[in-house]
């Protein structure tokens, strides 16, 4: 079992109405792509929600790119663009 | 290097103060305050709420301060950014850089602010009567930031 925790912020965080999860991936590792996909086959609104923002991730707490590998314990970020300053 | 991610207001002449008493061979200080401005074209905004990604926000931030010392002979760098509930006129940001020279100083501010804008993982969300919005990033601040790649 490959457990990662996911966390969702600001208004990715609204749209699905979830901010923090625990997620058992398919795989010893996952790519963020393969994560995206996993989560988007949930349904319409999770689809929405990736597609309809330009979507950023960060990787324990470090940006992170489509092809950046995740591992077991891994905490994974979803965020929109970020509006601070 | 110091990074301080609070709810509470802060007093721009402490930390200008701790920047001062550094070391001799300071020669200039450099500060930066941003403050919610009046909300745009709609009155109908109470207030604003920020939020931000614990334990990444402190890292980039960070990140950022020891980038900047690569970047300029700076001696020390103070970055205080509040989240939380916030109100027209009320201070949201301070930058605060002290070195030999005032070029230096001026420079790693000026790059701490606008990296910071599209950088740091800060959200900020408009509250209304009729519900609250979540404002989207401005292209202009992506483009003041491709400045210093």
């Amino acid at each position: 079992m490959s457990m990662i925790k996911i966390l969702y912020f600001a208004k990715l965080r609204d749209q699905l109405d979830c901010a923090e999860e625990a997620f058992e991936m398919k795989a010893e590792t996952f790519s963020v792509a393969e994560l995206k996909t996993a989560l988007c086959d949930r349904g319409e609104s999770w689809q929405k929600a990736f597609s309809d923002t330009q979507v950023l991730v960060a990787v324990n707490q470090v940006m992170a790119t489509a092809e950046t590998q995740i591992s077991a314990n891994d905490e994974v970020g979803f965020f929109p663009p970020v509006t601070g300053g | 290097m110091a990074v301080f991610i609070q709810t509470e207001d802060f007093d721009v002449a402490a930390f200008y103060e701790a920047l001062k008493a550094d070391a001799p061979q300071i020669g200039a200080i450099v500060t930066f305050t941003g403050l919610v401005r009046e909300f745009n074209d709609d009155s109908s905004v109470e207030a604003l709420y920020l939020e931000h990604y614990p334990g990444m926000t402190e890292q980039v931030l960070e990140g950022l301060i020891e980038e900047a010392a690569k970047r300029w002979p700076i001696i020390n760098a103070t970055i205080v950014h509040r989240v939380g509930e916030l109100r027209p006129a009320d201070q949201i940001v301070f930058v605060g850089v002290n070195s030999a020279h005032r070029d230096a100083a001026f420079a790693a501010a000026e790059y701490l602010m606008d990296i910071l804008k599209t950088k740091a993982p800060f959200w900020k969300r408009e509250q209304r009567p009729e519900g609250d919005k979540w404002l989207d990033a401005k292209a202009s601040d992506d483009e003041r930031a491709t400045r210093w790649l």
